[in-house]
Parts: structure tokens; C-alpha cells; sequence
């Protein structure tokens, strides 16, 4: 079952036969609703009753595009905040981490290592009810006590920023430290040999070094951030970010701007996605 | 010999993990369990009791739900192995260098857009005015409208496309580094297409195959989005159960045990796992 051993023409054509119907698989669902983003009908589902952009630019109901959508305009926008502070944390703190685990030896560190990639393997439904049950406790122990309203403990934006930051920073972690781990640390020395401070030399070899890996990561953080949906439900307040605004539409019944807000997610994922694997490689 | 300036570094940068592990990890899971071991006797009064465990195994319907949603998942992590091990397979041996390229970006795509529209592309498809039931009459393969959403296996549909990318990625890596000669020895010696994927392939794609099904099994056994929007009104899910107590009866109590529940099992099969193929966590997952 390799090239260099030959096999029954039969069987080779099965196999592709099998791959073929396993991408129309992968590619369909996505495919019809880019599709039905520009069908002329209220409803996302056939007949076709022809060609239009009015779900992207139209502003006369029904016809109303999500260009002039209020609810999902300023859902993208949360989302847009939430996501750039997810990335900016789990990055600064998937650098630290990777210089840990890479260039420190110390007690427990398999451990740490260990409870570092947790985040992996608890569903995202009880990360996030886990730290709302967390958070409401402090918050009404300090009520309690203090007398005054502690709002930022309550589910809302930043409870979702640290809900989502808090398995996103694993993902950059391990990013980061495959990269760290190439380096060639004869390069720091010759710096610190040259006159440089510690700091300089990390500072001026080691982070050039790293940006791509710093790069990628920020980007599929904020990829991640932005399609959260688990652990983002439990604690979302009254700001709901886009993910949590389209399944309240979805499930009051579907229009095709939801398709048309889709189709703007398909395209910049795609392009940020391929834009994070080819970085890499082409600044090496 | 440590200077004191790197002694400071190092505790400089142990500073942020362990916050972010104390305070967002494992604090939050005491503090569930916590609650889940507390019962409400009167308002605002709490008692130390396994009463919310007690009430999950009393009533029939949490733990049929709980039993439901853990041999579903079983199902379609299997079904995703079965399904995908082909697919990797044909990536990483029986084709090279741009087409590969292709193929494995082709894979990705979906991976990253939103669950949110993966689901509503199949709800479009699978609706009684969807697309394929359109298409089916137009063919004149069925005389009235189907619907083929609102049951279990539009969920397993569902799960499958969700979670394949995560199966077929880390089989690619894996079935990458197996060196084709070793292939070619296994025929020489005479050795029959089942054999040697018995005893070369499989054996050597064992870590892929492990992570790929721990991080399949989670991602359904957590899944929210596609029961919901997929299954009908009586396919139930554990997660469903959890939002359900936590946000429309603000029972946090039994959310808690319930959510506890579903974590011990995650746990337990992700452990067995691992156990059973003797791979460690650093080793599966740590290499994504």
C-alpha cells in the first residue's frame, strides 16, 4: 500500500474513490452555506431564487445586510476585543513559559509540565463553569464583607477573556516552545561575549528568533478566541460576542444574513489560518 | 552555580504559570467541587452532604443521559478512527509534495472556522427544506419532503465532521515519519497487506492513534453546539443537562456534581487511554 508496491487496479481506484467522497464530505456543508449567502429569499434553503448581495449591503427589511446590522456589527466588535486581549495575554505568558520549560531544570517541572497541558483535556462547558462558580464565590465573600459590588467577578467580558485565555495560553505555550527549542543558544553566548546584557541578547537574538513562532500563535489564539463557543456560553454576560449572537439567531430561526456573516468568518479564518502556517516557514 | 540575577529570572517567569494555573485552573476545580458537595437546607444555608450526587443516580434521566452522551461519544470516536485512518494514511503515504501540501490544508480549512457555521452548513443540508431533501425529491428518489435533522444520527454526522480534523492531523505526523522501506522489508519477507498493517502501520501510528482519540472523545463528550442544533427534542446531552441547571434553574449545586461527573469521566477515559497504550500525556499531547 505504498507506491513502490504495486496494487490491483481495482482496489487503488476504491481508495480514491473513498478520498474524493471524504472532501466533497469536508467541503460541503461549508460550500452551501457560502452558497445560500447570496440566494434572493428569506429563508437559507433552496429553490434558488436567484443572485443577490443584498444580505451583505442591503439596508430595507427584509432585505437587511450585515453591513447594516446593528446586533451583529457590535458583536463582532466584542468580539474583535476580547479575542486581541486573549491573544496579547496567552502569547506573553506562552513566552514566559516556553523560556521556563526549555531553558530552566528545577524540582516539579514534569509535573508543571503536566498540569500546563490540563487545559487540553477538560471540556470547555466545565472550564467555564468552573470558573464562574469560582469567581461568584469571591465575589460574594468580598460583597459580603466589603459592603460594595464587585461587577467584574460577574459573568461578563473579562470573565470570557480569562475563561478563553485560560486553555488558549497552552496551545501558545507549546507552539512557542518547539520553536524556542531550535535555537541555537551559542548565539545568545556570543552576544553576552560581544558586551550585551542578559537582557539585550534576548531582547536583540533570541525574540527575533522567536517571532514567528510569537506570530503564529497570536494569530491562532485570536482564530481560537473568536470561534469559542463552550466555555464562552457559561460566561457570557449582556456583551455577547458574535459566536453567542448567532446561535440566538439560529436557534429563533435561520436568515441568510447569518450565512452572509458566516461567509465573512470562512474567508478571514481561511486567510489568517494559511497566513499563521505559511509565516513560519518562509521567514526561516 | 546560580547567579542571583538568574535566580530572579527564573522566578520572574514561574510567576505567570503558576497564577494562571492556580487561579484559573486549579482553584475553580476545588471550588466546583466544592459546591457540588453542598446542599441548600435553607436560603443562603449550606450543608456538606453527597445529596447532589445522590439525586444524579435517583433520577433515571441524568444518569441515561450521562451513560447516552458517554457511548455516543465512544461511537463517534470510533467512527472518526475508522473514517479517518484511511484518509491520513493517503496523505502521508500515496501522495508527495504539493498535492500533499493540498490535501492536508484542504483538511484544515473547516478546522477553523467556527463549530457555529459547520453546524448550520449541516442544518441547511439536513432540514426538510434543506438541500439534500430538495434534491432528493428533484430526483424523484422520494415523493414528499424528509427530514433527515432532529434525529441521532444527523448528531453523529455532526460529531464526526466536527471533530475529524483532530483525528486525521496527528495520524498524518505520525504515518509521516514511518519510513517506507520498512513497509517494503515487511512485503519482501512476505507479509500480506493485513499483516503488515497489523504489525508495522498500526503499531507504529499508536501515539497519533491515542492522542487523536482522546482529543476526538473530549471534543464530543463536551460538545454543546451540535446536540443541541442537530439532535431533536429528546437527544438529550450531558452538557445541555449542565447549561440547563446552571443558567435556566440556577440550581449551581447539582450543575456543580453534574459537571464534576462529566469531568471524572473525561478524565477516566482519556487516563485508560493513555494506560492502555502505554503513552504518556506529555508524549500524545505535547506534540501538537
Amino acid at each position: 500500500m505504498i507506491p513502490t508496491v504495486p496494487r490491483p487496479a481495482f482496489a487503488k481506484w476504491c481508495y480514491r474513490a473513498y478520498v474524493t467522497v471524504f472532501f466533497i464530505y469536508l467541503a460541503l456543508p461549508l460550500t452551501v452555506v457560502c452558497i445560500f449567502a447570496f440566494n434572493n429569499s428569506v429563508f437559507p434553503s433552496p429553490p434558488w431564487e436567484g443572485f443577490t448581495v443584498a444580505w451583505f449591503f442591503g439596508t430595507e427589511a427584509p432585505f437587511i445586510g450585515v453591513f447594516h446590522e446593528r446586533p451583529i456589527l457590535r458583536a463582532i466588535g466584542t468580539s474583535t476585543f476580547v479575542a486581541l486581549w486573549v491573544s496579547g495575554l496567552a502569547v506573553a505568558v506562552g513566552t514566559c513559559n516556553a523560556f521556563l520549560f526549555v531553558r530552566h531544570e528545577f524540582k516539579g517541572k514534569a509535573l508543571l509540565y503536566m498540569l500546563m497541558l490540563l487545559p487540553l483535556i477538560i471540556p470547555g462547558v466545565i472550564l467555564g463553569i468552573s470558573i464562574l462558580v469560582f469567581s461568584s464565590t469571591i465575589a460574594n465573600t468580598l460583597e459580603d464583607a466589603t459592603g460594595l459590588w464587585f461587577d467584574g467577578l460577574r459573568p461578563g467580558l473579562i470573565l470570557v477573556i480569562l475563561g478563553q485565555f485560560s486553555f488558549i495560553t497552552t496551545f501558545a505555550t507549546l507552539v512557542i516552545s518547539a520553536r524556542l527549542q531550535k535555537f541555537d543558544p551559542s548565539l545568545e553566548e556570543a552576544a553576552l561575549n560581544l558586551g550585551a546584557t542578559q537582557l539585550g541578547a534576548i531582547r536583540q537574538i533570541t525574540l527575533p528568533f522567536l517571532m514567528p513562532a510569537i506570530l503564529a500563535s497570536a494569530i491562532v489564539s485570536v482564530l481560537m478566541s473568536f470561534e469559542n463557543f463552550n466555555t464562552t456560553l457559561m460566561l457570557v454576560g449582556s456583551d455577547s460576542p458574535l459566536t453567542i449572537t448567532m446561535f440566538d439567531k439560529l436557534k429563533q430561526g435561520s436568515t441568510p444574513v447569518l450565512n452572509a456573516v458566516s461567509l465573512l468568518l470562512i474567508v478571514i479564518s481561511a486567510v489568517l489560518g494559511l497566513f499563521s502556517l505559511f509565516f513560519p516557514k518562509s521567514k526561516r | 552555580m546560580k547567579s542571583d540575577a538568574s535566580k530572579l529570572g527564573f522566578y520572574l517567569l514561574l510567576a505567570p504559570i503558576l497564577l494562571w494555573l492556580i487561579v484559573l485552573i486549579i482553584l475553580p476545580h476545588i471550588g466546583l467541587f466544592m459546591v457540588s458537595i453542598s446542599e441548600k437546607v435553607g436560603p443562603r444555608e449550606f450543608e456538606t452532604g453527597f445529596g447532589n450526587y445522590a439525586a444524579f443516580f435517583g433520577e433515571p434521566l441524568y444518569w441515561r443521559t450521562f451513560a447516552r452522551t458517554a457511548i455516543m461519544s465512544i461511537l463517534a470516536t470510533a467512527l472518526t478512527l475508522i473514517l479517518g485512518f484511511p484518509i491520513a494514511y493517503y496523505i502521508a503515504k500515496l501522495t508527495r509534495g504539493r498535492t500533499k501540501t493540498t490535501l492536508f490544508l484542504m483538511c484544515m480549512i473547516p478546522f477553523w472556522v467556527s463549530e457555529l457555521v459547520r453546524t448550520f452548513g449541516w442544518m441547511i443540508l439536513l432540514r426538510e427544506t434543506g438541500v439534500i431533501s430538495t434534491t432528493l425529491q428533484r430526483l424523484g428518489l422520494v415523493s414528499g419532503p424528509v427530514e433527515l435533522l432532529y434525529n441521532d444520527a444527523a448528531i453523529m454526522v455532526g460529531l464526526v465532521y466536527t471533530s475529524i480534523l483532530f483525528m486525521v492531523v496527528p495520524l498524518v505526523t505520525t504515518l509521516d515519519s514511518l519510513d517506507d522501506s520498512l513497509i517494503e522489508a515487511g512485503y519482501d519477507l512476505g507479509g500480506t497487506s493485513s499483516s503488515i498493517m497489523r504489525e508495522i502501520v498500526i503499531p507504529h501510528a499508536m501515539p497519533g492513534i491515542v492522542s487523536g482519540c482522546i482529543v476526538v472523545f473530549m471534543l464530543s463528550l463536551g460538545n454543546y453546539l451540535t446536540p443541541i442544533l442537530l439532535g431533536g427534542k429528546d437527544s438529550l446531552w450531558f452538557t445541555g443537562m449542565i447549561y440547563t441547571q446552571f443558567i435556566t434553574r440556577f440550581n449551581w449545586e447539582l450543575g456543580s456534581a453534574l459537571g464534576f461527573l462529566l469531568l471524572a469521566l473525561s478524565s477516566a477515559i482519556v487516563f485508560l487511554g493513555l494506560k492502555l497504550s502505554k503513552q504518556s500525556l506529555s508524549n500524545t499531547m505535547g506534540r501538537t
